[in-house]
């Protein structure tokens, strides 16, 4: 997708530059304005400075920062941190120690005029789980916990624009995965534009509609995720667990086998039985690794995900035995991780139908 | 031991002293804190050494610069008169000036440690939380550096009792007006009343290990809580 064409209105555009002592941050970049954009990159690579500079909490030598047709700042404005519609998760929960739970979530709640306010207090508490909390003091909480009251407190402030620095870091793994939930659910629920930074591809591959990478302060590439996450010319597509994320429906359950099916581009796969209603949509994810190529309908074999393909391109993976063949279904694309031997033996080529088998397949949402 | 000798104007006069000492201290330390510890000017090591200059000059060298900036000749002193106010050497309120003066790094010095000791996270959540910068003083800063004012304004107060050089220089020793403990006993101990200068300095003895005992004990139990 051209983000260029996107109108002015309905997008988040952003360019900054800003030198420091051993680090430049020179971006420019426009992302869709609704959904989760995530700033991909390598620690080091500018994205929590970028996330920075369109709070306002830094000072950039060059700016210009407009969402939604609002412009915050650029050589003649420049809103003050505390003027911008935003909300602000840091890594760290970093709630105030001498307020307790119910007092930080108030604390942007109370600062906002009554008729702004376009989330309850006590909706937020619910989505959040934090009904049982709100009288105790935060260094009670767990890590996990105190994220959550974070997360509450900065949308309580009803904003146009939720930037997430990593909220899911500092926490170990049962806290992020008591975390995750929560986001997906908001997101949804929220109808706000995210950026959300993260250098973990498991994340940007669950989380995230858009995605900007970045590397040493520079925008590599961006765009739409499943058109990113494949692209070979990507480091990020050659990362061990590189995987292409698809966009599909629930189409039916078999009690019998305990399976259920899901269908996108004509192509159907099927996964353990979750019980999820027919028609949810849902995002799949599909190793790079896990995919195999074949040149005929496979029959008689145990592995029963497979659908047609196309070849769209071949190019060779960090390891010099391996190629990345990107495949396309329908409007999605696919990666498949294969030996050169195999390309050859197949005598796979740019434009060639397939037939690719799926050996497994996860649910990401 | 002979107890009508004992006047106990001079504890009510020092305490006074020290009570409107303190709450002008913390007035001026607390502002001047929060600067010295978020500007970023160059030459503020200057402002750091010149408060804390009452640390290692003796207390006569200050009195004795503060009787002539205060004096007839001095500009301060000039200004003062042609206010209408009169010269403030000799009276109680060059009395609070000097000792605002003398007690000033011991306010700062702890006050501009918690506020350094905040760090800026707290402060940048509070603005994306649209709290401006006075809100972020108020409702943060002031919360979380609550342990640093008090240990500042029980050192100012107690420095403040413990005072004798700088009073004798710009205060002199007028009962009533300028006569504050520490000079009262040692007047008690040049006449040889030990008995009087007894009573004055065991209570001084007392109330001032009092203090800091309440202030070691406050900060152990609270330490200074970061986010």
């Amino acid at each position: 997708m051209d983000n260029n064409s996107l109108p002015a209105d309905q997008c988040i555009a952003a360019r900054f530059k800003l030198k420091r002592k051993e680090f430049e941050l020179d971006v420019s970049f426009t992302a869709p304005g609704k959904g989760v954009t995530a700033l991909f990159g390598p620690s080091g690579s500018g994205k929590t400075t970028l996330l920075r500079c369109i709070a306002g909490l830094e000072n950039p030598d060059r700016a210009h920062f407009a969402i939604n047709g609002q412009c915050w700042h650029d050589d003649k404005t420049n809103l003050a941190v505390h003027r911008r519609p935003i909300a602000y998760v840091f890594q760290e929960a970093s709630l105030f120690p001498h307020l307790n739970v119910r007092e930080n979530m108030a604390y942007g709640w109370r600062r906002i005029p009554k008729q702004q306010r376009k989330l309850r207090f006590d909706d937020v508490t619910a989505w959040l789980g934090l009904e049982a909390f709100l009288e105790r003091k935060t260094e009670e909480l767990s890590g996990g916990q105190r994220q959550r009251v974070a997360i509450a407190r900065a949308l309580l402030t009803s904003p146009e624009l939720l930037l997430m620095d990593e909220p899911l870091a500092s926490l170990d793994a049962s806290g992020k995965a008591e975390i995750l939930p929560y986001l997906e659910s908001l997101w949804q629920e929220l109808d706000i534009p995210v950026l959300y930074v993260s250098h973990s591809p498991e994340e940007v591959q669950q989380l995230a509609d858009h995605l900007i990478l970045l590397d040493q302060g520079r925008v590599v590439a961006s765009g739409e995720l499943n058109t990113l996450l494949t692209d070979p010319l990507l480091a990020i597509s050659h990362f061990e667990d590189a995987a292409a994320v698809l966009e599909a429906r629930v189409v039916s359950h078999d009690k019998e086998f305990h399976l259920t099916s899901l269908a996108f581009d004509g192509a159907q796969v099927s996964v353990s039985y979750n019980g999820l209603p027919l028609g949810h949509k849902a995002r799949l994810r599909i190793c790079a690794r896990d995919v195999s190529l074949s040149l005929v309908q496979p029959q008689q074999i145990s592995i029963s995900n497979s659908f047609a393909v196309r070849v769209l391109s071949m190019d060779p993976d960090r390891d010099p035995s391996q190629m990345l063949v990107r495949c396309e279904i329908g409007g999605q694309h696919l990666l498949s991780r294969i030996t050169r031997r195999s390309v050859h033996l197949l005598k796979i080529e740019v434009g060639k139908s397939l037939y690719a088998q799926v050996k497994s397949v996860a649910l990401m949402k | 031991m002979d107890f009508s000798q004992l006047d106990l104007q001079p504890v009510w006069l020092t305490l006074r002293l020290a009570t409107i000492t303190t709450v002008l201290l913390l007035c001026l330390a607390t502002p001047l804190a929060w600067w010295l510890a978020n500007t970023r000017w160059r030459y503020r090591q200057v402002v750091n050494a010149l408060v804390a200059l009452p640390l290692v000059l003796p207390p006569t060298v200050l009195g004795f610069y503060l009787l002539l900036l205060l004096g007839p000749r001095g500009w301060v002193g000039q200004m003062t008169e042609s206010l209408g106010i009169g010269l403030l050497p000799f009276t109680f309120s060059g009395l609070v000036i000097a000792s605002v003066i003398y007690s000033l790094p011991f306010a700062v010095q702890p006050i501009q440690n918690a506020f350094v000791a905040i760090g800026r996270r707290p402060l940048e959540v509070a603005a994306t939380l649209r709290a401006s910068p006075w809100d972020r003083f108020v409702s943060v800063a002031l919360p979380l550096a609550k342990p640093g004012l008090i240990t500042g304004a029980v050192l100012g107060f107690a420095h403040t009792l413990g005072e004798f050089g700088v009073v004798l220089m710009i205060g002199g020793n007028i009962p009533g007006q300028t006569q504050v403990l520490s000079v009262a006993i040692y007047d008690h101990v040049e006449a040889y009343e030990y008995g009087a200068a007894h009573v004055l300095a065991a209570g001084m003895l007392g109330f001032s290990f009092i203090v800091l005992l309440a202030l070691y004990w406050r900060t152990s139990q609270r330490p200074l809580e970061r986010l």
